[in-house]
């Protein structure tokens, strides 16, 4: 395959040996831009999607968003195949290359679908103009599918459709509403005629691109809604994948590094020789905030590192601890939120959460030559276009000095997001120190634990009122820690709602952790309902239920997940349920958790139930997989997960302290999607979130001990148990 | 002081210090990096693989503890083409998501099956302890059980 460069990018339209190439720049020039996509998006952005037909028949799809076990890349090829009727064994998919042609406007616009329509136009072009800006492509907010793949590949696909229709009924010499595609054959019935997507690839490269291809009815899917088994899988069962840290160049060197303890903390003595007489060792390299030791293996760097004592500064922050921190949170709060005159019951809560480390099992890396005025990266990242902004200003080189080649992650979670790449900025100037020399820093898991964006920390103040009859009057509460209109949001018929963000600055560095600010107030909001509820003296189930009689969408996904839980069924002496629902990223999840609690306090999670409105779903097995994966993510925070803070510096230092779940905690999950025509909405993260309130809840029913702080494993549990409601 | 090991099936006389962990052997001498570093300290499993048929977490373990050994890989698994019956499993049932603690837990599961053939979901909670951050584990617990009912 010839190398992709920009030139190529904006005219191609045929390839070299053949075959045609629909890319962005033909349908950016396309006479009506707007109907390409929909009548009423109005994007001037290029389509970041690229669909490749080679003689061979093959047809390659190449997606700009990463893949880090969530299924996109898969995903995104079923949706440009369908449309294009394509036979699926003939598709490949690749990942595009770090170019600027690829910024990504879509994933943009998956945020913008609930803007009203008149709108849209200057939402679209502004969330462009901004993507390019930033130089975003990224792939996170649960967007790939919602956004690329909803307002790009289905889009293209449908135009390399009917460009391949085209070509074959001037082929055939008949109309071109006579023929069909069927499994990657264009056929004409009548005349028995037909022509491989290979043999006519030629022909429909030379063909305008269509201004408004219809785009098939759902109904008639034969790829989508299917369980297509995962284009990478095999590649993950045989070592044979590469990961960022599995990347080699002929006379690499191998870095160890040691971080100020202290986020913002600098290097202020080292005696380096211990480690330079050591095995392997080619040179000690200051950091302002660091020390690395280059060596001519990872081991030798690793264990020469450990020779030496290097003495940081604490940048002021030595007397930043968690308990600082949240006794700000709570003074931030201040008093309770006040409460309606007529109440005839009243609740108050106050919600804490702890910092959180992504941990993906992958290591942060980066591998980098630096030679004079140019630099290549080789990394995992979930935007190779900000992690290559980041090499250059690292470099003090324009972004066009750098080439950045994107590997697998080895887990994502948002900790490989745009502006996070302080892996990348060290090991891009320890290349410089050994320039032309290429040197592949690695993290060990310490640096990783300690040196995190974390999930923020948040605390939230709540208050209720109940009127005579149970009826809820007022929930309102002020949270410090971070949130939003989306992470707040209480569908409940609630005649008075309100929540109040406050803010009590630290120093600890905070980032996007999947589901990014829904994982604290999901456990704040439907925690604090389900208070309200057994004030009330109501079931949890039906006293959410008939707050939600205005939101049919939020009803079903209730209704289903109480039916497929078998909610209010009876349930022995230490067991109980509880349920959650929260909404983001464009998808409605509800979850039951079932769980058992010794008489001496030992918790077992049993089974998770979730229901999930994520729209149409695309890959039926994948899908079912993210929520799967997105109740153990939470879960493991839920239970045991947390970050603390002594003397400004984090506590935990690897697997010992940092915990996470195992096999053997792992409950039963049942999965259901709701079979809708909705547009897709997102996936990724928005299963993450209820599972908190859902084991809370449940620990509740089953001990009447209300866990308001996580993760639960630091509230003592061991009393008499009750029976469950 | 050369050390000889046996890799799926090769013999190598390396010139190493004996005290290199073998992941780092495997990885960095030998060049074969399925096998994969989680954590250093024997505590995800991402590093595992067989020696002498046992499972082991090569992240600590001095390459001199595997001197005359057999050692087998994620890369030395599959058979005269034939992927083993674990990573056959891992397809059909779509275990891996991100995939990178997964060669740690085909190779944990490859050995606990030639001990335990018919396992029951305890045996496995005892011994499958490898750590997976992407949430796996429902469908690692399927694949086990498929395996060993055919």
């Amino acid at each position: 395959m010839r190398k992709w460069t920009r030139r190529a990018f904006i005219g191609a339209g045929s390839l070299v040996g053949g075959g045609f190439v629909l890319g962005a720049g033909e349908l950016l020039f396309a006479p009506s831009r707007q109907s390409v996509v929909s009548a009423d998006a109005a994007e001037k952005g290029q389509l970041t999607t690229w669909i490749t037909v080679t003689p061979d028949d093959l047809v390659t799809v190449l997606v700009p968003h990463c893949e880090m076990g969530q299924g996109t890349h898969t995903a995104l090829a079923m949706m440009a195949a369908e449309e294009m009727d394509a036979d699926w064994n003939l598709v490949r998919v690749r990942e595009a290359p770090a170019l600027d042609a690829y910024a990504n406007a879509y994933m943009l616009r998956a945020f913008a679908g609930n803007i009203p329509a008149p709108l849209v136009r200057g939402v679209d072009w502004g969330a462009y103009r901004l993507a390019r800006w930033f130089g975003t492509q990224a792939t996170g907010g649960s967007s790939s599918v919602r956004g690329t793949g909803q307002y790009g590949m289905t889009v293209a696909g449908a135009a390399a459709r009917d460009m391949l229709l085209a070509a074959a009924a001037a082929r055939f010499g008949v109309r071109m509403s006579e023929c069909k595609a069927i499994r990657s054959r264009i056929v004409h019935e009548q005349s028995g005629k037909s022509a491989s997507f290979g043999e006519l690839a030629t022909a429909a490269a030379a063909i305008p691109v269509p201004s408004s291809p219809a785009l098939k009815r759902p109904d008639s899917y034969t790829i989508r809604r299917t369980a297509r088994p995962r284009l990478d899988i095999p590649s993950k069962v045989d070592g044979s994948a590469i990961y960022g840290i599995d990347f080699k160049l002929p006379g690499m060197l191998h870095a160890a590094i040691e971080i100020a303890p202290v986020y913002g903390g600098k290097l202020t003595s080292v005696d380096t020789t211990p480690a330079e007489t050591m095995p392997g060792v080619k040179r000690v390299v200051r950091l302002d905030e660091a020390v690395a030791v280059v060596a001519d293996t990872y081991w030798h760097a690793r264990r020469a590192l450990a020779a030496l004592k290097p003495a940081f500064d604490d940048a002021g922050h030595g007397n930043v601890s968690s308990a600082s921190i949240f006794a700000a949170f709570d003074k931030s709060l201040g008093a309770p939120p006040t409460m309606p005159k007529n109440a005839a019951k009243t609740v108050a809560a106050d919600y804490r959460v702890p910092f959180l480390a992504h941990a993906t099992m992958e290591p942060m890396v980066c591998t980098a030559r630096v030679d004079k005025d140019r630099a290549e990266v080789w990394a995992g990242v979930q935007d190779p276009l900000n992690a290559r902004s980041a090499a250059a200003s690292a470099l003090k080189l324009n972004v066009e000095q750098v080439h950045l080649t994107n590997l697998l992650l080895g887990g994502g979670f948002g900790r490989r997001l745009p502006f996070t790449y302080d892996y990348i900025d060290m090991g891009v100037r320890i290349a410089k120190a050994m320039s032309p020399v290429p040197v592949k820093l690695i993290w060990s898991r310490e640096n990783d634990i300690q040196h995190d964006y974390y999930r923020p920390a948040g605390m939230a103040r709540f208050a209720g009122a109940l009127d005579a009859g149970g009826a809820p009057l007022a929930v309102r509460s002020s949270y410090a820690g971070g949130g939003d209109g989306e992470s707040t949001f209480m569908p409940y018929a609630i005649p008075d709602k309100h929540a109040a963000a406050r803010d009590a600055a630290h120093p600890v560095r905070t980032g996007a952790w999947r589901s990014v600010l829904n994982s604290q107030h999901g456990f704040f909001k439907e925690s604090f309902i389900d208070e309200m509820a057994h004030a009330a003296g109501k079931d949890p189930y039906r006293f959410r239920l008939d707050l939600l009689n205005h939101a049919p969408l939020f009803r079903d996904v209730l209704e289903r997940v109480a039916a497929l839980s078998g909610w209010g069924s009876p349930l022995p002496e230490g067991e109980g349920r509880g349920i959650a629902i929260t909404q983001c990223f464009g998808s409605i999840v509800a979850e039951v958790a079932h769980i058992a609690v010794t008489p001496e306090g030992k918790l077992r999670v049993l089974d998770v139930f979730a229901v999930v409105d994520c729209g149409d779903v695309v890959n039926t097995d994948s899908a079912a997989a993210q929520a799967e994966g997105g109740i153990i993510f939470g879960l493991s925070a839920a239970l045991v997960g947390e970050i603390t803070i002594a003397e400004g510096r984090v506590v935990q230092r690897n697997f010992q302290d940092h915990l996470m779940i195992h096999l053997a905690d792992a409950p039963r999950i049942t999965v259901e999607f709701i079979k809708t025509y909705r547009r897709p909405g997102g996936l990724g993260e928005p299963c993450v979130p209820p599972i908190a309130a859902a084991v809370a809840n449940a620990v509740f029913a089953a001990t009447g001990i209300r866990v308001r702080d996580l993760p639960i494993k630091n509230t003592p549990l061991s009393r008499q148990t009750k029976t469950s409601a | 002081m050369a050390i000889k090991i046996t890799v799926n099936g090769q013999t190598h006389s390396l010139d190493i210090e004996p005290d290199t962990p073998l992941l780092w052997t495997i990885r960095e001498t030998l060049g074969l990096t399925g096998t994969k570093f989680g954590c250093g300290i024997s505590a995800c499993g991402a590093c595992t693989v067989n020696l002498n048929g046992r499972a082991v977490r090569s992240c600590q373990l001095p390459v001199s503890a595997a001197e005359g050994g057999e050692v087998t890989t994620i890369e030395g698994l599959a058979r005269e083409g034939a992927l083993h019956p674990v990573q056959q499993a891992w397809i059909t049932h779509q275990v891996p998501q991100c995939g990178y603690c997964q060669s740690g837990m085909i190779m944990a599961v490859a050995a606990f099956l030639e001990q335990h053939p018919q396992p029951s979901d305890e045996d496995i909670d005892a011994s499958i302890t490898n750590i997976c951050r992407c949430g796996t584990f429902a469908r690692v617990r399927r694949a086990i059980h498929a395996i060993t009912q055919r």
